[in-house]
């Protein structure tokens, strides 16, 4: 690829992108979230067509309009989001886009077959073909659609964070799929912001930022250090407000959970929330952080345990609950743009959405006190936009994020959680927000929230509960949190229960 | 969300503020109601008259009522087709309360509205409790209500009178020689617009339309609203019932039936989006107006039954593609 | 295989359910018919049943496809009123008759789907537009009821069977199953709307020939739409343009298709079960003249067997753990 150029009305994903792959190597590519790194795949395979630039296929310029010109030019994708159709079954999915044909009907035995052989390359053999993809788990799913990718017999394989979604038995049989792939001679474009993926897999690495690719190098010849100095463009040291320190809180905790459970994802969480403090979810993808937020928001139904809310316990039914003023609670959701905004209305509507009830007598919004709200919110969070009336959709990312906490915090919530709220988000944004929840957390608030990000962990929190498979496997205080005992934390956790139930896993 | 989009990547000026007031479809709406009128001059000179104005407009009223509660359920992405027999309900129970003596007379229009209202409950529950597509519970409602009127009328044509109170609001005159029909939609008229633009349960509806995940992780009490929104329509569509029975002096068999297509063009026309989130009253205003215009001109045109019909679907059409576009998949 | 047998069962769950409950209620039907189950009675049943059967698997083929089609109903009634007029005479202009007749149909289903396709359009507006348009040619054709059709092909499909007792309408069903909806069903286009119908973004992203599928489900619709309207012209020889009729056979359509075990949302289910749903219906319609029920109360117990029927959706809500999951 070649200076390949994208716009996305009026954000540049991509500018002067350039990445060059070679058959029999893995190529990682690295960047924070919002470099570029999936508009660029998204242009291999076709999915997106690019403003400028042009790729090369073997020397010679090709141009795909659509995902199917990708695939016949020999470029499978496994994306993110997956791209299987949950109400066929495995073996319908995998042969979706050529399939087998007798007398211009499909197949199925031939289908059978290839999906077999298929999933066996993949190193799932244990997935029955005939099995609809809607009953099997998000892990296995990702198995099915690496399969799908390799029944495609590509010459050039593209993963997407492919990994984020595997239980750890499933993540250890990709890398020796992967690896045999490679010496086979297929060329692997790998995408991944996790240093000890690459680490395992890549032979050659190019970093993405802004849009652009910043440098390329064979794996192991850079730091970590210095990787993520080109990641983020800057000295590697982000400023966290200092944390206070406090006096040991004596009275009953703001939030305190115990045994929590729910189905197979959360088994006996308990944990003590003081307010004015902050603790961080850690651990692997996955482990159930999301849904023990979601757990206490009220949004799972069929939780087992209790919650307690200043030393009383109480049964939250949902949202509209958790938000009364004797719980207090606010969630900022894992999906901005689908969970936190109603992107086509104004950023005022957005705004004061969730604080309606007290803008409001009667049931009729007071304009006012709605405007004063609005401005005075926009006004404490800094948020850049040209015009409330404007719709969400005109915001950055980092602006909407803002919207979303601004959002919760008209209604001056006692208990805030978070759910990975720097995802996607700029620098300098992040940092506004890590100064914001120190200042909440000074005035009171108790904040419980979960970040994929180590730094973000170190930096901001009193304490972390490290997760795994959910449950709280270690509890990490002050000095202790560190970056190295985080990863080592969910590493080893992971090694101890991995051998223990590496088999029993489905 | 197409709508939003374009005007984001316009840059986001105040000219895209301005552009958000002025509804385009909504615009192009009245300009087809004056196309319309032209044409109709061309046929009959007295299409211009006042009085054959104001008679359009009341004959608009009963539709706009229904349409009212049409584009509050549409708003909210979903939609109702129980209106057909809803209607039939409000005229049939309101006339039959008037033989129930005199309390019955009184009570002739609320009774009317009650049984509306309770149907369009069955609607919410089913719709916002049971999670079931609005589309197949309001057909389901539908056919319920029809086989209910049916054993009530003994399958016979109703032979109930409507009450004078009825008939008043529907074919009276007050105030400047204004029909009374017209002035009873321009009150649920300006009641919706305040509900809609004034209220929280009118942001609700908006919030839900648009993304209804996002308003119920907001706290919004996503069930209530959307059960209050099918109350309304069912209450407003046995309004227009009433009406409707008012202005004949009696119910009929099936008289709902030719509102429900015409409900649904009004307001989709009238810029409000199928897909809920996105829409103004004024629009659906319009919306109703054009319908009501266009049934008239091909009356007036001497167009058979036949072509009505054919036009009728054609104009939607023509409209939708203009303006109710879906986006592509590589957007 | 013997392990398949889970993974076959949970495919067709639908469609079995649905023919369950059929043979259930033709059984109490049968058993407590007042004359018993001789040929004629066979007949009448089953030829009103083979009419919805055929309209409801029109619907079907929408509604895999996540959309649905409102104006099925309205091209059953404009190729009744075609066919009164056209199929009649000689057995040379029978044929061209019955060829025209189904030709309009695929021509009114090939309008729907291009309209949804390229205009993007929602298909419920533009069914509904459609379906006038559709209703307006029909009126056109038979401004009054009236007209004819050829006796010998009506008697051939409403009669019976040579050998005397299985109504001839059933081997018209089976011959449009054999003939349109096994070959779609196993071909990759038919797959493909499938495929469309459960997510059309992962269909998109799969090289999946959306248009295609989609143009296809739509012009077969209006394909057994037309062959539903000729069926109708041999029952009753004669084309009445009735709007009612072309709405009560859209809605029973679509009660047909739930009841069927198609789920509405598109991407599951099979034209079979909507077969069994719609054979289903009419024998529950029919149950009210068996146990000698007032005619009278029979809309309103087709209706609350459609409320039930459309309940039975909610039963996913047992199983749902996170709320989330409701909201789309």
């Amino acid at each position: 690829m070649q200076g390949v150029a994208k716009r996305y009305g009026g954000v540049r994903a991509l500018e002067g992108a350039d990445l060059a792959i070679d058959a029999g190597r893995i190529h990682a590519v690295l960047g924070e979230n919002g470099a570029g790194k999936s508009t660029l795949i998204k242009v291999m395979a076709g999915v997106v067509q690019p403003d400028a630039g042009q790729l090369l296929l073997d020397g010679r310029p090709v141009a795909f309009e659509s995902p199917a010109a990708a695939h016949a030019a020999g470029i499978a994708c496994i994306f993110q989001e997956l791209s299987l159709i949950p109400d066929l079954s495995v073996a319908d999915n995998v042969a979706i886009s050529n399939p087998p044909r007798r007398f211009g009907l499909i197949d199925r035995r031939a289908q059978r077959r290839m999906a077999e052989s298929a999933l066996a390359r993949a190193g799932a053999e244990d997935i029955h073909p005939l099995a609809l993809v809607k009953d099997l788990s998000l892990s296995r799913r990702q198995m099915v659609e690496i399969a799908k990718a390799l029944a495609r017999r590509p010459r050039i394989l593209i993963l997407d964070e492919a990994t984020s979604a595997l239980t750890a038995a499933d993540v250890m049989k990709i890398y020796s799929v992967l690896k045999r792939l490679r010496d086979e001679g297929l060329a692997l474009v790998y995408i991944s912001h996790r240093m000890h993926e690459i680490a395992e897999l890549a032979d050659d690495c190019t970093v993405f930022r802004n849009g652009r690719s910043v440098a390329t190098y064979p794996a192991g010849t850079k730091s970590d250090r210095e990787v993520v100095e080109l990641m983020i463009g800057r000295e590697y040291s982000a400023v966290f407000p200092p944390l206070a320190v406090r006096a040991t809180p004596g009275d009953a905790p703001r939030l305190e959970l115990r045994h929590l459970g729910w189905n197979a994802r959360l088994d006996d969480v308990s944990l003590r929330l003081h307010a004015g403090e902050v603790i961080g979810l850690g651990g692997l993808d996955g482990q159930g952080q999301r849904e023990l937020l979601l757990a206490l928001f009220g949004v799972l139904r069929g939780t087992t345990g209790e919650v307690l809310i200043d030393g009383r316990r109480v049964a939250i039914s949902g949202p509209a609950a958790a938000k009364r003023s004797d719980i207090g609670m606010a969630l900022i959701p894992e999906d901005r743009k689908t969970e936190g905004l109603m992107l086509a209305m104004s950023v005022r509507d957005n705004l004061s959405f969730a604080a309606l009830g007290r803008l409001s007598r009667v049931g009729v919004v007071d304009g006012a006190a709605e405007a004063e709200a609005v401005a005075r919110m926009v006004r404490l969070l800094a948020i850049r936009s040209d015009g409330t009336d404007l719709p969400a959709s005109s915001l950055s990312g980092g602006n909407q994020q803002k919207l979303v906490l601004a959002k919760w915090l008209m209604m001056a919530p006692r208990i805030l959680l978070l759910n990975d709220p720097t995802r996607g988000i700029d620098v300098g944004t992040k940092q506004e927000i890590y100064a914001l929840l120190r200042q909440l957390a000074e005035a009171g608030t108790a904040i419980l929230f979960y970040s994929t990000d180590y730094d973000e962990l170190v930096g901001c929190c009193d304490r972390v509960l490290v997760m795994y498979d959910g449950r709280v496997r270690r509890e990490l205080a002050g000095a202790e949190i560190t970056e190295h005992a985080l990863i080592s934390s969910a590493l080893n956790i992971g090694d101890d229960a991995r051998s223990a139930r590496a088999a029993a896993r489905p | 969300m197409a709508d939003a989009e374009a005007t984001a990547r316009r840059g986001g000026t105040s000219r895209a503020a301005w552009r958000r007031h002025v509804d385009p479809a909504t615009l192009s709406a009245f300009g087809c109601i004056v196309a319309l009128l032209l044409v109709g001059s061309v046929y009959s000179s007295s299409f211009l008259s006042p009085e054959y104005l104001l008679q359009q407009l009341k004959v608009a009223s009963f539709l706009g009522v229904i349409a009212t509660g049409m584009m509050i359920v549409i708003l909210l992405g979903q939609i109702d087709l129980s209106v057909p027999w809803v209607v039939a309900v409000g005229g049939m129970m309101a006339t039959a309360a008037t033989g129930w003596g005199p309390l019955g007379v009184m009570l002739a229009i609320p009774v009317g509205i009650a049984c509306g209202v309770g149907l369009g409950l069955v609607n919410g529950v089913g719709v916002a409790f049971l999670r079931l597509p609005s589309m197949v519970v309001t057909l389901a409602v539908n056919a319920v209500a029809q086989g209910l009127m049916v054993v009530h009328t003994g399958g016979f044509s109703p032979q109930d009178a409507s009450s004078p109170a009825m008939r008043f609001i529907a074919t009276g005159h007050s105030l400047f020689g204004i029909p009374n029909a017209l002035l009873v939609w321009a009150v649920v008229g300006a009641a919706a617009v305040f509900l809609l633009t004034r209220t929280t349960f009118g942001r609700t509806v908006y919030a839900i339309g648009n993304r209804e995940r996002a308003a119920y992780l907001s706290g919004a009490r996503t069930r209530t609203v959307v059960m209050a929104a099918f109350a309304l329509s069912g209450g407003l569509a046995a309004f227009g019932g009433v009406l409707l029975a008012g202005y004949a002096s009696k119910a009929a068999q099936a008289m709902g039936d030719p509102y429900l297509l015409p409900a649904i063009a009004a307001v989709v026309l009238g810029g409000t989006s199928i897909l809920g989130g996105r829409g103004n009253y004024l629009g659906t205003v319009a919306g109703v107006i054009l319908i009501t215009l266009l049934q008239s001109i091909l009356s007036v045109m001497q167009m058979e039954e036949f072509g009505r019909h054919v036009i009728y679907g054609v104009v939607i059409i023509a409209m939708l593609l203009v303006y109710g576009r879906g986006r592509r998949h590589s957007d | 295989m013997s392990g398949d047998w889970p993974y076959r069962l949970r495919e067709h769950r639908g469609t079995l359910l649905a023919f369950l409950a059929f043979v259930v209620m033709f059984a109490i039907y049968a058993s407590n018919h007042p004359v018993g189950l001789n040929a004629n009675v066979a007949t009448t049943a089953a030829n009103k049943g083979v009419l919805l059967a055929i309209v409801a698997m029109a619907q079907t083929l929408v509604v895999l496809t996540s959309g649905i089609d409102l104006s099925v109903g309205m091209v059953m009634v404009l190729a009744n009123c075609l066919a009164s007029a056209i199929v009649v005479g000689s057995p040379r202009s029978t044929a061209l008759g019955v060829l025209a007749v189904l030709g309009v149909g695929c021509l009114c289903g090939a309008i729907n789907g291009l309209i949804v396709i390229y205009g993007r359009l929602q298909p419920i507006v533009t069914t509904i537009a459609t379906g006038a348009v559709y209703y307006g040619a029909a009126l056109a054709l038979r401004r009054v009821p009236g007209g004819d059709v050829n006796a010998s092909l009506a008697e051939a499909l409403t009669g019976q069977l040579p050998g005397g007792s299985v109504p001839a309408s059933l081997a018209l069903l089976l011959g449009v199953v054999l003939v349109v909806w096994l070959p779609f069903r196993h071909s990759a286009t038919g797959r493909a709307a499938y495929a469309v119908g459960s997510s059309e973004l992962a269909a998109y992203m799969s090289g999946v020939p959306i248009r295609r599928a989609k143009f296809v489900a739509y012009l077969l619709s209006g394909l057994l739409a037309s062959i539903a309207g000729l069926f109708l012209t041999c029952i009753t020889y004669s084309g009445e343009a009735s709007a009612a009729n072309g709405n009560t056979y859209t809605l029973y359509s679509i009660a047909a298709v739930v009841l069927g075990g198609v789920s509405l949302f598109g991407g599951s289910g099979s034209a079979i079960g909507a077969i069994f749903g719609a054979l289903m219906f009419r024998t529950i319609g029919d149950l009210l003249f068996v146990f000698n029920l007032d005619p009278l109360w029979q809309p309103l117990f087709q209706g609350v067997v459609l409320s039930a029927a459309v309940c039975l959706g909610a039963v996913r809500l047992l199983r749902m753990r996170n709320r989330l999951d409701l909201y789309g």
